[in-house]
């Protein structure tokens, strides 16, 4: 399996980033080189076997918490805006959306 | 204020920067140094090596207020077991005090609201922070090279130097936290592991590092790279100190972390002298293959030896999946961090494009700016592996890649099972070559993938593991790697004190440091 450029631009729009025609290249033949290593991975007979995302559920069954319904957090808006780009009255500005 | 105890320091005979976190805070807890004059003392020698790139962040009046709250808790007898030890931050652990980065340019200049966990916890165990510490950008690299943030005393981005020879790459990604600790900066740091980041660089760098089962250190406030796997750890100059930080460290965060193991905290120094007689220390025939360097192999053969002297039996195992290792972290990984990376968008924190709009293009402004933060916010690295992730989790791809590495983690989790039925503990060298030189994997990202061979599959698998200076090859140090089963932090602990009782390696210190 190969990727095409087209592949690259496609992948880089659904991650939001712009590449430049070279880095667009350059990662091509990176993405490629990497890919030539999954191949094995691919070819393995996993037949039967659950996939494993925490990795200790290993060993033991692991359930993922669920916290109280309740308001547990203090208001703390002006620390967490403190490092935005761009705020006015408490609110995160962003580019005009809607013409 | 602190009046702190009058100094007497001129009494001892090393120097501070030659102590360790067991004999800082010994002689902290007895009046025979301050936390100030150790505080101060440490600074010092962090500009006077600043070369070395290792710190990004620092802020002497913060360090010097904790310092005299330490002398203080001290004066009044609070006996906190790390009081006034001075010790350094991995730049990826959030601290309020302090800017975090993650080596990254889309988070320069960030301050967080908050402490990680991690940090926090060191903070009440009475630890004083001399700053932040080199990595690569959100913690993806095995060189220290993908930094894009200066380094303190640099106007630009440069990667940590290995002071054993500092045309070398200390490793990475923790590399400015094993610089530190190797150079004598500082007694001790935090690194993160989440494919092998504490234990390589602490390998590459001749100093202790330990990664414990994942879930047992908080994850909250490390900015995240990999969720399944990114874990915390101490680095230091030993085993015994870094059994005091990981004691500190560890411990469950249930209302923070959702991943955090519901393991009651605990002290791992308790069992640093047991007995090592009997011990069946398995080694993985993968792990000493054609692709280890002959003095790496020299010298884990050597370790062994040691071990063996100590009462422990070598058993032959294998981990047939090792090699798969690769492709399964690599896939797994860049899932994770495409999706933990999309946070990054220049409208909540950090760097946002100034110059976006694009009239030809047929994107919304909003669009065209999310694309130009992320563009000039990260780096090559950090945009491959999000291009990696999102291919493998897009529609028509999820079940061949993201869906199968995990089918196939699983597979090398149960291998690790079936060894340890017949053994205790694994060894091997913990990356198959010692650090490289600056630049030498030049624009070959896979090259550096190969690299993390050894200490993938206990990532994948969540087990703790660490490495312990074991010799040089070529004039730099080689690690040895020790696999614990889940929760056995105290046992593979246990087992590095008692190696570093019968050997000196972990002492040896590079030339000028």
């Amino acid at each position: 399996m190969s990727l095409s450029s087209t592949d690259i631009a496609r992948i880089a729009s659904l991650a939001r980033l712009r590449l430049a025609p070279d880095e667009s290249q350059r990662m091509l033949g990176q993405i490629n080189g990497f890919f030539e290593l999954v191949e094995q991975m691919r070819s393995v007979d996993t037949s039967g076997v659950e996939p494993l995302a925490h990795p200790v559920a290993a060993v033991e069954d692991i359930t993922l918490r669920l916290a109280d319904d309740v308001v547990s957090e203090p208001n703390n808006r002006e620390a967490n805006q403190r490092s935005a780009p761009a705020v006015e009255n408490g609110l995160f500005l962003v580019p005009k959306v809607i013409e | 204020m602190s009046t702190g105890p009058v100094s007497t320091h001129s009494e001892m005979t090393a120097p501070i920067h030659e102590m360790g976190v067991a004999a800082l805070a010994g002689a902290l807890r007895g009046g025979r140094l301050s936390a100030v004059e150790a505080a101060r003392h440490q600074l010092d020698r962090m500009r006077q090596h600043q070369a070395l790139g290792a710190f990004v962040a620092v802020d002497e009046d913060l360090t010097l207020a904790q310092a005299r709250a330490a002398d203080a808790r001290i004066a009044a007898g609070d006996a906190a077991p790390l009081a006034g030890v001075p010790i350094a931050h991995k730049d990826i652990f959030v601290t309020a005090g302090l800017p975090t980065s993650a080596g990254s340019r889309i988070l320069a200049g960030y301050r967080s609201p908050f402490d990680a966990t991690v940090v926090r916890r060191l903070a009440e165990a009475g630890a004083v922070t001399l700053g932040k510490l080199s990595c690569d950008e959100f913690a993806m690299g095995s060189a220290n090279e993908n930094v894009a943030v200066p380094a303190l005393g640099f106007d630009h981005a440069v990667p940590a130097r290995n002071p054993w020879q500092t045309d070398r790459i200390p490793g990475g990604s923790s590399g400015g936290s094993a610089v530190a600790v190797a150079a004598r900066l500082a007694a001790a740091a935090t690194g993160t592991d989440t494919g092998g980041s504490i234990r390589q660089p602490a390998s590459f760098c001749g100093v202790t590092g330990i990664k414990p089962t994942y879930g047992r250190a908080s994850r909250y406030g490390m900015v995240a790279f990999a969720s399944s796997l990114d874990q915390a750890g101490p680095m230091a100059r030993s085993a015994e100190d870094c059994a005091l930080l990981l004691s500190a460290m560890c411990g469950p965060d249930p209302d923070r972390d959702s991943t955090s193991l519901d393991r009651p905290a605990e002290d791992f120094s308790l069992r640093l002298a047991d007995s090592l007689e009997g011990l069946r220390i398995g080694v993985p025939r993968e792990f000493l293959g054609d692709g280890v360097a002959p003095g790496v192999r020299a010298a884990v053969e050597a370790a062994l030896s040691e071990y063996e002297k100590l009462g422990a039996r070598r058993v032959e195992i294998t981990l047939p999946l090792t090699q798969l290792s690769i492709p399964v972290y690599y896939i797994l990984a860049a899932a994770e961090a495409s999706s933990n990376l999309s946070r990054f968008d220049g409208v909540k924190f950090g760097h946002r494009a100034s110059n976006y709009a694009d009239p030809s293009s047929r994107k919304s402004a909003l669009e065209q700016m999310y694309e130009s933060t992320r563009e000039e916010g990260f780096g090559d690295e950090v945009k491959r592996r999000i291009m990696i992730g999102t291919y493998v989790l897009s529609h028509g791809y999820y079940d061949a890649y993201y869906l199968q590495a995990q089918k196939v983690r699983r597979m090398i989790a149960n291998d690790f099972q079936q060894a340890f039925k017949h053994c205790d503990l694994i060894a091997g060298p913990a990356a198959p070559t010692v650090a490289w030189k600056l630049g030498a994997h030049g624009d070959d990202p896979v090259a550096d993938y190969l690299a993390d061979i050894f200490t993938l599959p206990a990532s994948l698998a969540g087990l703790p593991g660490m490495s312990v200076p074991a010799g040089f090859d070529d004039g730099m140090p080689v690690g040895l790697q020790l696999i614990g089963d889940y929760c056995a932090e105290a046992r593979l602990l246990n087992a590095a004190h008692r190696f570093q009782e019968a050997t000196d390696w972990h002492l040896r210190k590079p030339a000028g440091f």
